[in-house]
């Protein structure tokens, strides 16, 4: 089943259009990687899907986002609750400074249940910490500063705090970048388990980090000629809705399955990318 | 590494640190020397007629401390929710204009409040006390005879309030600008609303400068002068909390500035002891700011 359904996608800045005309649909309980060199507008889609890109100054889309179905940008859909349901972890690890590693998890709890009991709350955080491969670590100073821990162990802190308002998807943004390799293994190994449970998308600059964890990868690209050659087309045909002149839009060049994008790549670009030719 | 050789530089840094505590020293052992034979003066040495240093000393710090306190409950609400709009609410350009605004109110003359204090602000709540007094007169702050005049402690107050707050609001709003932007999207990405990202993210961050904005606010209120001399015509000795009547407490910044240019001998030096008094409140709550903002050890 479908989980996400991404419809005639473009993502602004203002004017500048950033990610033009993404269609795809993403698995439940699956992990989907996006892979492209930087800039071509990954962290711009994936902040599209949780609502997260109009927090921005000029953010704004056209197109469609489903979630199990529901239009994620539907008249009169909150973009608080949507944020609920689909959770999202940052590049730089970002627990909460002045809080314990406790109170980070349950933030976003106590947000809507005020009242939640003693217990309910230790079993949540519990729970919490074990999904994200934290608790061993941690659990004799949860009461200590989230902000103390290790940058791997914060990273984890923070995918504890995402899951803990139990959303359907979880997205992140190039969450090992910052990372060690150990720490990167670890997290890795964490969203192979995450995965019985959520939906994950992961943005990643890193190649062999999509082969190794992700079960489909979507290649992006802000092809400058590929651009050109589109908008020329366009004006010929007396098509005016293309911007013209700006810099390249990003664009899915290829979705496919993970071995199969990364062995038997259809599209040129493609190749050249996972060959190391550019990016 | 850090070089622990003796550069020019680090000369000059230690120089000026030690300086500034000396000219402290210099300028506390100046009023203890000088305000000391007050302390043992009695009944026709001191100003006021006076009885003992005690008797005057103890209405005007009661006085100083009631007014400014009661300022700052007015200003420190106003200042954050100034503060909080122009950093998370505020179209940019309102932003921008309304921020210029506060700088230029802080940099308004404290006698130029004082006059509106008492051409503007205190005719216009003589009303406004007469129905407080009628109508919440069992609490004890606005119990008494309410002034015809409007020339009262509370107007004395919110005249300090409105002047402390443009400090106090941009000390506050400069935090707030500092605030992470990594934190503020955690927050929002937990799907809290706008205020809850406020209270998860930005009020724990500026914390400590809320805490320093007051202490500021209030540091200024306390020694405060030329509004209260202004606004308050003082009964002598007076220790009450009624706010809306005619007879009001002075308070210590007031009270030096009226009676300095009279005074001699002796006299001066209950003044100087008084100064200290004042000094010494600053310092009080300056050290309680400290306590309130320390770093938690464990
Ligand atoms: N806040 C922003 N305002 C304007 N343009 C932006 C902003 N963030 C990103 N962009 C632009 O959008 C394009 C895509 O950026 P991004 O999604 O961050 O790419 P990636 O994550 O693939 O590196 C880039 O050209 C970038 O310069
Ligand atoms: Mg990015």
């Amino acid at each position: 089943m479908n989980e996400l359904e991404i419809k005639d996608l473009n993502a602004y800045y203002g004017d500048f259009l950033a990610v033009s005309q993404v269609n795809m649909d993403i698995p439940d309980k699956s992990i989907t990687a996006f892979i492209g060199p930087s800039g071509c507008g990954k962290s711009t889609l994936l902040r599209t899907l949780n609502r997260m890109h109009e927090a921005v100054p000029g953010g704004r889309i056209t197109g469609e986002v489903a979630l199990e179905g529901q239009d994620l940008y539907g008249s009169g859909v909150d973009p608080v609750g949507v944020r609920r349901k689909v959770g999202m972890v940052f590049q730089k690890a970002n627990p909460f400074p002045s809080m314990s590693i406790y109170e980070n998890v349950i933030a976003g709890v106590r947000l809507r249940n005020k009242r939640i009991s003693r217990k309910d709350a230790d079993e949540l955080v519990e729970r919490s910490l074990r999904q994200a491969n934290l608790w061993d670590e941690v659990h004799d100073r949860l009461q200590t500063p989230g902000g103390a821990l290790s940058g791997g162990q914060q990273q984890r802190l923070c995918i504890a705090r995402a899951v803990a308002v139990e959303p359907k998807v979880i997205l992140l943004d190039e969450p090992c970048s910052a990372l060690d390799p150990v720490s990167t293994l670890a997290i890795e190994q964490l969203l192979l388990e995450l995965k019985e449970r959520y939906t994950v998308v992961i943005v990643t600059h890193n190649m062999q980090q999509a082969a190794r964890v992700s079960d489909q990868t979507a290649f992006f690209h802000a092809d400058a000629e590929a651009w050109a050659e589109l908008t020329r087309l366009e004006a010929t045909l007396g098509d005016k809705s293309l911007p013209q002149g700006t810099r390249p839009p990003g664009r899915l060049v290829e979705y496919a399955p993970t071995d199969e994008l990364f062995n038997n790549p259809r599209n040129k670009a493609t190749a050249d990318y996972l060959s190391g030719r550019f990016g | 590494m850090r070089s622990e050789t003796l550069t020019p530089q680090r000369a000059g840094a230690a120089a000026a640190a030690f300086s500034v505590v000396a000219a402290l020293a210099a300028v506390l052992g100046f009023l203890l020397i000088q305000g000391w034979p007050a302390l043992s003066a009695g009944l026709g040495e001191l100003p006021s007629h006076a009885e003992n240093m005690w008797q005057l000393a103890g209405p005007l710090v009661f006085g100083s401390v009631l007014v400014a306190a009661i300022a700052m409950l007015f200003a420190l609400p106003v200042a954050l929710g100034t503060a909080l709009y122009l950093v998370f609410y505020a179209p940019k350009r309102v932003a921008t204009v309304l921020g210029g605004a506060l700088d230029l109110l802080a940099a308004v003359p404290s006698v130029v409040y004082g006059l509106w204090g008492i051409m503007v602000l205190a005719p216009a709540l003589a009303g406004p006390y007469a129905w407080l007094n009628e109508n919440l007169g069992w609490i004890p702050f606005f119990a008494g005879e309410a002034s015809a005049t409007g020339r009262t402690a509370l107007t004395a107050a919110l005249v300090l309030a409105v002047m402390v707050l443009p400090l106090t609001a941009s000390v506050i709003r400069s935090a707030l600008a500092l605030v992470p932007e990594a934190s503020i999207e955690g927050a929002y990405a937990l799907g809290a609303t706008r205020w809850e990202t406020i209270k998860l993210a930005a009020l724990p961050f500026a914390r400590r400068s809320i805490v320093a904005g007051s202490m500021l606010g209030l540091g200024r209120a306390l020694g405060e002068t030329m509004a209260v001399a202004m606004v308050l015509s003082p009964t002598p000795f007076l220790i009450g909390i009624k706010l809306l009547t005619s007879e009001n407490p002075n308070t210590v910044a007031a009270y030096l500035a009226q009676t300095f240019p009279e005074s001699h001998g002796i006299e001066t030096s209950a003044l100087i002891a008084l100064g200290l008094a004042l000094f010494a409140i600053t310092c009080a709550v300056n050290s309680l700011a400290r306590w309130i903002t320390r770093e938690k050890t464990k």
